[in-house]
C-alpha cells in the first residue's frame, strides 16, 4: 500500500499527475516504470475505498470537558421520542 | 378673568385651590394616564439617541407635529431589527408624563416598520451589517474537500432534512461517515443551539465538513438561520460549512455566512460527497490513462530503438569496415603488382647474370665432354695416373651426373 494517512483526494490528485507525467512522455523510462507501478497501486486502493461497505449514522455526543463520543443513531426511534 | 385678578390678594388665595408642581403634574398625568390607554401611533423616528444605559431616546413627527418618545433597553433588545433614523414606525405606546422635565411622552412598548416586515427588516438589517463588516466576503470561504471521508450534520434528527441527506448520502456513497449533531431548528432558543453544535464540531474536530440546516417553511420557521449567533459561529468555524436551508430560492443568513450555500439538506449531500459511481469511471479512465501512456511510451522507444539501429552513426562503423576492406583488397593487389615486378626484374637480372656466369664454370666444361675425377675418400681431384694405384676408388663428375668405379689397369704415360 502506498504513503500511510493516505486521503482519496491525495490518491486522486496524485493518480492524474502521474497519467499526466506518463502522457508528456518526457520521463526517462526507468522513472516511468516506477511511477507506472504506484500509479496502478493507487488506483488499486482507491477503488478498494470506494466499494467499501454501508456505514452507519452516528450522533455526536459531548462528554465532560471537550470529550466527545459517538454514538449509533436511531432515526426510527428519533421520531418516536 | 380679569374679575379675580382685581379682588385682593388675600380673599383670592383664600377662595382658590393652589397646586404644587408636583401636584399639578400627578394630575396632567393621570388625567392622561386615564384618557389614553395604549395606543398605537405612526410616524418617523427622528432625532435618535441611545446612551450607555441602553434606552433608547427618539421624537416621533409628522410633517406637523412631533412628540417624544422612550424605547426602554429590555424592549430594544426583544426587537429583531434595530431601529434608525427616517425609520417608518407604527409604535405601540403609553403616553405619559415625565415629571422631572413635565414633558408627555411615549412609552414605547412595541415597534412595526411601516412598508416591510419586522423580520424582513431585520433580516436587511443584519445582512448589511454582517456584509459591512466583511464575515460574508470570499476570502474568508474556506474550501469544500472535493473527498470528504465524515460528514458532520447539524439539524433536527426528526425533520425531513436528515432523512433527505442520509437518503442521498447512500445512494452516492455509502461509506462516506454521516456524524448528526441534533438540534432544534425552529422556537426559542434554537439558533444559540445550532451555534454551540458548531462549535462542538469545531472542538471534536474529526470531520472534514458541516452541513447546517433544516427543511422549506416560513421566514418565521427559518429565522434562527437569520441570527446573527448562527452567522457569527458560521463565520469562525474552522470546518467548512454548508448551508442548507429550506427548499426555497430565498438566503438566510447562514447561507451568506457558509462557506458554500445549497438551496437544501439533499443538494448539500449533491454538492460535497462525490457519487461513487462517477468515482469509480474516474479511477478506471486513470488507470486506463495509466496503461494507454506506458503502452505508448514503450511504442516510441521501440520506435526509437529501430531509428537508431538503422541510423548513419550505427551504420558507420560497418561502412568503415567495408571501405577499408575494399582498400586493403587494393593495397593488396598493387602490392601483387609491385611484388610481381620487382620478381620479374630480379628474374632478368639473374639470368643475364648467369649467363656471365656460365661462360666461367666448370660446368660449361663438363657440358662440352669433359669430365673431372676425385680420388676415395679424400675427394682429392686427380690430375695425374699415377697418382693413383690399383683397386683404388674414384669419382667421375661428368655434365650430368657421377660415376663411382675401381681402378683396374694404370697407364702411366
Amino acid at each position: 500500500m502506498p504513503a500511510k494517512k493516505l486521503t482519496f483526494e491525495k490518491a486522486v490528485s496524485r493518480l492524474e499527475e502521474i497519467a499526466e507525467k506518463l502522457e508528456s512522455g518526457e520521463l526517462p523510462l526507468e522513472e516511468s516504470l516506477k511511477i507506472f507501478k504506484e500509479g496502478i497501486e493507487l488506483s488499486r486502493w482507491c477503488s478498494q475505498v470506494l466499494n467499501q461497505t454501508e456505514s452507519d449514522i452516528k450522533k455526536l455526543v459531548k462528554l465532560e470537558g471537550k470529550k466527545f463520543k459517538l454514538e449509533a443513531l436511531d432515526l426510527e426511534a428519533e421520531d418516536e421520542a | 378673568m380679569s374679575a379675580i385678578y382685581s379682588l385682593p390678594m388675600k380673599e383670592l388665595l383664600s377662595q382658590v385651590k393652589i397646586y404644587s408642581v408636583w401636584e399639578l403634574t400627578q394630575e396632567i398625568k393621570s388625567t392622561l394616564d386615564q384618557t389614553f390607554p395604549p395606543l398605537w401611533v405612526e410616524g418617523e423616528i427622528s432625532n435618535l439617541s441611545q446612551p450607555s444605559s441602553g434606552h433608547i431616546y427618539f421624537t416621533l413627527k409628522d410633517e406637523s407635529a412631533q412628540i417624544r418618545s422612550v424605547l426602554w433597553k429590555n424592549i430594544a433588545l426583544g426587537l429583531p431589527f434595530r431601529i434608525e433614523d427616517g425609520m417608518h414606525i407604527i409604535v405601540l405606546a403609553k403616553l405619559s408624563v415625565y415629571e422631572r422635565q413635565g414633558n408627555y411622552q411615549l412609552y414605547v412598548e412595541d415597534i412595526h416598520p411601516v412598508g416591510i416586515g419586522r423580520l424582513e427588516l431585520a433580516f436587511q438589517q443584519l445582512k448589511e451589517r454582517l456584509y459591512k463588516e466583511g464575515l460574508f466576503d470570499e476570502e474568508h470561504k474556506k474550501p469544500i474537500p472535493k473527498f470528504p471521508q465524515r460528514i458532520g450534520i447539524i439539524t433536527s434528527p426528526t425533520g425531513a432534512a436528515i432523512r433527505d441527506i442520509v437518503k442521498v448520502a447512500r445512494r452516492r456513497f455509502p461509506s462516506i461517515e454521516l456524524i448528526l449533531r441534533p438540534v432544534r431548528v425552529q422556537g426559542e432558543g434554537a439558533a444559540q443551539e445550532i451555534a454551540r453544535a458548531i462549535s462542538e464540531f469545531n472542538q471534536f474536530k474529526d470531520v472534514d465538513v458541516l452541513i447546517v440546516g433544516r427543511g422549506g417553511g416560513s421566514l418565521e420557521d427559518l429565522w434562527a438561520f437569520n441570527e446573527e449567533i448562527v452567522a457569527r459561529a458560521i463565520f469562525s468555524s474552522r470546518i467548512p460549512i454548508v448551508s442548507a436551508v429550506g427548499h426555497q430560492i430565498d438566503f438566510t443568513i447562514a447561507d451568506f455566512a457558509a462557506d458554500l450555500r445549497a438551496a437544501t439538506p439533499s443538494a448539500a449531500v449533491e454538492m460535497i460527497m462525490p457519487d461513487r459511481k462517477e468515482l469509480n469511471k474516474e479511477i478506471r479512465n486513470l488507470s486506463q490513462r495509466l496503461f494507454a501512456a506506458q503502452q505508448s511510451m514503450i511504442n516510441s522507444y521501440e520506435q526509437r530503438l529501430k531509428s537508431v539501429l538503422t541510423s548513419y552513426g550505427l551504420r558507420r562503423p560497418a561502412d568503415l569496415i567495408l571501405q577499408n576492406r575494399q582498400r586493403l583488397d587494393e593495397l593488396i593487389r598493387q602490392i601483387a603488382v609491385a611484388t610481381s615486378n620487382l620478381i620479374q626484374r630480379a628474374k632478368q637480372t639473374f639470368s643475364t647474370t648467369v649467363g656471365k656466369l656460365d661462360a666461367l664454370s666448370p660446368l660449361a666444361v663438363l657440358e662440352r665432354g669433359y669430365s673431372v675425377c676425385y680420388k676415395l675418400p679424400e675427394r682429392k681431384i686427380v690430375k695425374s695416373a699415377v697418382n693413383l694405384k690399383v683397386k683404388e676408388e674414384i669419382e667421375t663428375l661428368l655434365w650430368k651426373g657421377k660415376v663411382h668405379s675401381r681402378v683396374q689397369t694404370i697407364y702411366p704415360e
